[in-house]
């Protein structure tokens, strides 16, 4: 039942982007689940650029690290590529749920791996902002 | 190329094997308790099954109770059991089919005591002998370990359990056809074994039961199996597994074969950095590696050789389901995080050198790939 994994999942299990480490990141999330042990490091580097004549954040690069089953390898190139381009603003939005839709689906028990990456990812932005406290 | 080394969750069903239960399906599909020609055909068959278990073990054909399988085995043995008494001892490495069915008893008023183990998986005696008492009814300690492949030293606990005068059940389900089981020397009261494990089909078992040994049966009905386990037996399955017996009594002799293969596995695998061996060097059973390797997760490393063809097992089958590290590595005292990181591969008679030669570089392989990922990751 493990091994029911999507072909998404799979390929990006297999061969995932985004992998490594950030040095002088600008944001790092690290989280981790007590129960399966999986650990995972996220770090963002934040860029500026001109949206409607407004300079916006938006995530530059993104790299992880992880410690953890298929799921939370897969989850974790996932959900690099969903944020990388985005603003701070869409990328705080970016959950779970479109982790696991992204991967064409998880096992159930695999569920609660999606949720460590939505939680690296907002936790990341989370220090940036706590680091560059300032007006949006 | 696909290579099995998941032996110790199941075996190929021996080409003998399937040869001798197609015509329990077919011309010979009786029933061992009609009286016809082809009910008496039936009967034959399932006695020669029994006398052959009966010769490997040392005990009568009497004996021999047939049940669906180890995990039916280990309950009738230890719900079945009939006594004023109310403690029962076993071990924290059992299989969850020795451990649930204590949970239960211990739900219905009884006393559980779970005995501790080394850091090669080997029981305390001390502590075995000390929570001996006068209540207590039965001693339940597993011949070999599924995940680590642990020998438990049977001799002594039978001497123990003789001298204090408390019943003795082994489950058996790992050692069975592999290794040879005196059940009179022993001083084994009752022992479980199952047939998918030793190149019979799934589905069938049985259960020694001592003749002076009384125990009521789980599943009542028309009084079959001397009224221990009604219900029409599994003439194919039952035949499949006295077949299979024959064969594991001959292949017994190859298994220096096997343990070449084995210690090859190990001695590559520990020059991985990072690396451990769980369990016991000596005291293993001669087909079963378990190592775990810092830094990665067992699933993932399993996934990853799947994909290579090889077909391996982070500790036992029934553990996939739960994201818990293994209740065996634990009681061995690693950690969360070794725990995770472990891989069973568990060896067959079909395995040879060339096959090994290649998962040994697969692993290395996958073991470096799924390193790259967690590098230097924080903890
Ligand atoms: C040690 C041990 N006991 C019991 C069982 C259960 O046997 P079965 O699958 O025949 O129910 C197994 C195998 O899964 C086992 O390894
Ligand atoms: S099993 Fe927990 S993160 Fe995958």
């Amino acid at each position: 039942m493990t091994l029911n994994y999507s072909k998404k999942v799979m390929e990006n299990f297999l061969h995932p982007r985004n992998m490594g480490k950030i040095e002088n990141a600008d944001g790092v999330g690290k989280v981790g689940n007590s129960v399966c042990g999986d650990i995972l490091n996220l770090y963002i580097k934040v860029g500026k650029k001109k949206i409607r004549g407004k300079l916006i954040e938006y995530i530059k690069d993104i790299k992880f690290q992880t410690l953890g089953c298929g799921a939370a390898i897969a989850v974790s190139s996932m959900i690099t590529q969903l944020a990388k381009g985005k603003t701070l603003e869409e990328a705080e939005k970016i959950s779970n749920k479109d982790i696991v839709h992204e991967l064409e689906g998880l096992p159930p028990v695999k569920y609660h791996c999606s949720l460590l990456g939505a939680d690296a990812l907002h936790l990341a932005i989370k220090d940036y902002l706590s680091k560059n406290k300032h007006e949006k | 190329m696909k290579i099995y080394l998941d032996n110790s969750a199941t075996t190929q069903v021996d080409k003998e094997v399937v040869k001798a239960m197609m015509p329990y399906f077919s011309e010979k599909f009786g029933n061992p308790n009609s009286l016809h020609e082809f009910g008496r055909d039936a009967r034959e068959a399932v006695e020669n099954a029994r006398k052959k278990i009966a010769e490997m073990i040392n005990c009568e054909p009497e004996e021999i109770i047939f049940t669906s399988g180890g995990t039916e085995s280990n309950n009738l043995a230890i719900k079945g059991l009939i006594g004023e008494k109310k403690h029962i001892i076993t071990s924290k490495i059992e299989h969850p089919s020795v451990l649930e069915t204590c949970r239960e008893l211990e739900k219905q008023g009884y006393k559980v005591d779970y005995i501790s183990v080394d850091k090669e998986g080997i029981i305390n005696i001390q502590e075995l002998k000390r929570k001996i008492s006068n209540n207590t009814l039965l001693v339940s300690i597993m011949h070999v370990n599924n995940e680590i492949g642990t020998i438990q030293p049977l001799e002594e606990i039978g001497k123990i359990c003789r001298e204090f005068g408390v019943l003795f059940h082994t489950d058996a389900v790992q050692s069975f056809g592999k290794i040879k089981i005196d059940v009179k020397n022993i001083n084994i009261d009752l022992l479980s074994a199952s047939g998918h494990k030793i190149n019979a089909p799934k589905g069938v078992g049985f259960l020694y039961v001592k003749k002076e040994i009384k125990i009521k049966p789980l599943v009542n009905g028309g009084g079959h199996e001397k009224n221990l386990r009604s219900g029409t037996e599994n003439v194919p399955g039952i035949v499949g597994f006295g077949k299979a017996c024959e064969i594991a009594d001959k292949k017994m002799k190859e298994k220096e074969k096997i343990k070449k293969l084995r210690d090859k596995l190990i001695q590559e695998l520990e020059k991985i950095p990072g690396t451990r061996l769980n369990g016991s060097r000596n005291l293993r059973i001669f087909n079963n590696v378990n190592v775990s390797f810092s830094g990665i997760e067992g699933e993932a490393l399993v996934l990853m050789l799947d994909k290579e063809g090889i077909a391996t097992s982070t500790g036992s089958a029934c553990s996939s389901h739960s994201l818990e590290p293994s209740h065996v590595l634990k009681a061995i005292g690693l950690s969360d995080l070794e725990a995770h990181g472990s891989l069973r591969l568990s060896l067959g008679w079909e395995n040879n050198e060339k096959e090994i030669n290649f998962v040994i570089d697969k692993i290395r392989e996958c073991v470096d790939k799924l390193r790259k990922i967690s590098k230097n990751i924080e903890v």
